[in-house]
C-alpha cells in the first residue's frame, strides 16, 4: 500500500497593514465636526429667522457670543480653571468607578449566590434618580470635592459593573469545559479565560462610564458649591445673573469637554480591542 | 452505564463499551441520542447515574464540535494553554506547542490569531491543542461537522495519519457514515433516545488509508451495512 501524506502548502502569513491611531481618531472625529457645523447653522437660523429682533438677546448669534467671551480674559480665565477642576473630579470619579466596578463584577462572576446578592444593589444605584441622593451626599460628604466625586462614581458605576459582568460571563460553555478538563484552578479560569474574554466589554463599559462621569462632575459642581467652582458651578452663577454670552460659552465648553472625553475613549476602545484579536479594527 | 439528567431526560440506557489503546472507535447515531453525553461521561465532565466507567488513560484530551479557541491568543499560545494550566515551563510548553502545530501542518501560522485563520485551520489548531498533551485517550465530538466537504476530507486524511503516528485510543462521534468507516477500526451504531448500542461493525483496513479507499467496492459495502443498521433503529 502506498503512503499518502497530504500537507497543505502554506503561504507566508500576512498581517493587515496597520492603520495609524491618528487616522482612526480623525475618522471618529469627522461625524462630530459635521454635527458641530450643523449645530451652528441651526443656531444662526433660530437667532435671525425665528426670534423677533426684540427677543434676540435670548440667543445672540455665535460670533457675538464667542467674540465677546473668548476675547475677554477675565471671563475665560476662571472658566478654563473651572473646567480643569471639573476634569479632575470626573477623572477621579471615573478611576474609582472603574476599579470598584470591575472588582464588584469579578466577585459576582465567581459565585452564583454573590451575583444574586450583589446585583440588586447595582441596579438600585442605577435606577434611583441622582437628584434624590444629592441632599444626602451633601450632608454626609460636605459640599465640595468629595461630594462631587461621589456623584460621578454613582453615575458611572453601573455601566462598568454591567459590562464587565457580561464580559466575564461571555466565555462559551465549551471553553469552560476545556478549562475543567485541564483541571484549571478558579484563579486560572479567571485570569486566563473570563477576564481576557471580558476585555472588549470592559472597554465598552469604560467608554460609557467616561461620558457619564463628565455629566456627574457637572451635576456635582452644580449642586455642591463650596470651595472653588467647577464649570457646573459657573453655569449656575451665569444663569442667575442672566449673562447669556458667558452662559452659552460655558455650555459649549461643557459639551466639547464631554465630546473630547468620549472620543478619547472610543478611539482607545477601537485600538485596544482591535489589537486584542490580532488585527486593527476597521 | 446509564445517564439520566435532573430534567428527567434519559440520554443513555445500558450502554456498554470498551476501548483499547491503538483502537479508533467511531459512534454514529441519530441526533439527540446521547452521543455527546457518552463523551462527556468518558471525559469525566458528567458522572453516570448508573453503572460504572473505568478510564485508565494517563492523559485524556477532548476535541469540541467547534474549535473553541481563545480569540485573544495566537495559534501557538492557544496550543500552549494546556501546558500553562498544567504548570509546564515556558520553554517546554512552547517547543511542544510548535511540534504539535507542525504535526497538523500549521508551521508558519504560529502567530496568527483565530480570526485570521480559516475554519479548517482553526480546527487544526484545536487538534494540535488536543495532541500536545500526548493523550492516550482522545475524544472527538463531531469535530469536522462544521467544515465544508473538501476541508472535511482533508482533515480525515490528516487525522488518520496522525492516529497512525501517535497511537492513542480514539473515540470519535460523527453524523457521517463514510467519515466513521474511513477513520475507525470499529463503528458503533446507536439507537434513538434513550441511546443504546445496537450494532458494532469492525473495519478491516490497516493505516495509513489512502483517500481513494472511499471509492472502493468494499468501502461501499461497509458503509451500506452501517447505514442499514442506523436506519433500522432510528
Ligand atoms: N445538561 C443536560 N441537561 C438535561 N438534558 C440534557 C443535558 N445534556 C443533554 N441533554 C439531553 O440528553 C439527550 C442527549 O443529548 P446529547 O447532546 O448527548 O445528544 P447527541 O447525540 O450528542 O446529539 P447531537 O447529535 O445533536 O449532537 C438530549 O435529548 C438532550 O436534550
Ligand atoms: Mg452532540
Amino acid at each position: 500500500m502506498t503512503t499518502v501524506e497530504t500537507r497543505v502548502e502554506t503561504p507566508a502569513p500576512q498581517a493587515d497593514p496597520p492603520r495609524s491611531v491618528a487616522r482612526s481618531a480623525l475618522r471618529s472625529a469627522l461625524p462630530i465636526i459635521g454635527a458641530l457645523v450643523g449645530f451652528v447653522a441651526v443656531w444662526y437660523l433660530v437667532t435671525y429667522l425665528v426670534l423677533p429682533a426684540k427677543q434676540r438677546f435670548l440667543l445672540p448669534p455665535p460670533h457675538e457670543v464667542y467674540g465677546t467671551t473668548f476675547s475677554n480674559p477675565q471671563l475665560m480665565g476662571p472658566m478654563m480653571e473651572a473646567l480643569a477642576r471639573s476634569f479632575a473630579v470626573a477623572l477621579v470619579g471615573l478611576v474609582i468607578a472603574v476599579v470598584f466596578g470591575i472588582s464588584y463584577a469579578v466577585v459576582m462572576s465567581q459565585w452564583a449566590w454573590a451575583e444574586k446578592v450583589l446585583y440588586p444593589y447595582a441596579v438600585i444605584l442605577q435606577t434611583i434618580p441622582i437628584l434624590a441622593l444629592v441632599p444626602l451626599i451633601g450632608i454626609w460628604l460636605g459640599y465640595s470635592f468629595l461630594a462631587r466625586v461621589a456623584v460621578c462614581v454613582i453615575i458611572a458605576l453601573f455601566p462598568m459593573v454591567a459590562n464587565t459582568l457580561f464580559g466575564l460571563q461571555s466565555a462559551s460553555a465549551a471553553a469552560h469545559d476545556l478549562f475543567t478538563l485541564n483541571k484549571a484552578t478558579r484563579w486560572q479560569r479567571l485570569v486566563k479565560l473570563q477576564f481576557p474574554a471580558a476585555v472588549p466589554s470592559i472597554f465598552t463599559g469604560l467608554r460609557n462610564a467616561a461620558g457619564l462621569s463628565v455629566i456627574g462632575a457637572i451635576v456635582g459642581d452644580y449642586f455642591f458649591q463650596q470651595g472653588s467652582p467647577g464649570i457646573g458651578g459657573l453655569l449656575r452663577v451665569y444663569t442667575q445673573r442672566l449673562q447669556m454670552e458667558a452662559l452659552l460659552t460655558s455650555v459649549t465648553l461643557t459639551a466639547l469637554f464631554g465630546v473630547v472625553i468620549f472620543t478619547i475613549f472610543a478611539v482607545l476602545d477601537r485600538a485596544v480591542v482591535g489589537r486584542w484579536y490580532g488585527r486593527v479594527a476597521r | 452505564m446509564t445517564k439520566r439528567f435532573p430534567t428527567g431526560t434519559v440520554a443513555l440506557t445500558d450502554v456498554s463499551m470498551s476501548l483499547d489503546s491503538g483502537e479508533f472507535v467511531t459512534v454514529v447515531g441519530p441526533s439527540g441520542c446521547g452521543k455527546s453525553t457518552l463523551l462527556r461521561l468518558a471525559s469525566g465532565l458528567e458522572t453516570a447515574t448508573g453503572g460504572s466507567i473505568e478510564v485508565s488513560a494517563r492523559a485524556t484530551s477532548y476535541v469540541f464540535q467547534d474549535a473553541t479557541l481563545l480569540e485573544w491568543r495566537t495559534a501557538l499560545r492557544n496550543v500552549e494553554l494546556v501546558g500553562e494550566l498544567r504548570g509546564a515551563s515556558r520553554e517546554e510548553r512552547r517547543s511542544r506547542a510548535r511540534a504539535a502545530l507542525d504535526l497538523v501542518g500549521l508551521t508558519g501560522f504560529e502567530s496568527q490569531h483565530p480570526r485570521q485563520l480559516s475554519g479548517g485551520m482553526r480546527m487544526r489548531v484545536s487538534l494540535a491543542r488536543a495532541l500536545v498533551a500526548e493523550p492516550d485517550l482522545a475524544l472527538f465530538d463531531e469535530p469536522f461537522g462544521a467544515l465544508d466537504e473538501i476541508t472535511r476530507l482533508q482533515m480525515q486524511t490528516e487525522l488518520q495519519r496522525i492516529f497512525r503516528q501517535e497511537r492513542f485510543a480514539g473515540l470519535f462521534i460523527t453524523h457521517s457514515v463514510s467519515e466513521a468507516v474511513y477513520l475507525s477500526t470499529r463503528v458503533l451504531v446507536m439507537s434513538g433516545r434513550p441511546g443504546r448500542i445496537v450494532a458494532e461493525i469492525p473495519i478491516p483496513w490497516d493505516y495509513p488509508r489512502p483517500p481513494e479507499l472511499r471509492y472502493s467496492a468494499e468501502f461501499g459495502e461497509i458503509t451500506g451495512r452501517v447505514s442499514t443498521a442506523l436506519g433500522e433503529h432510528s
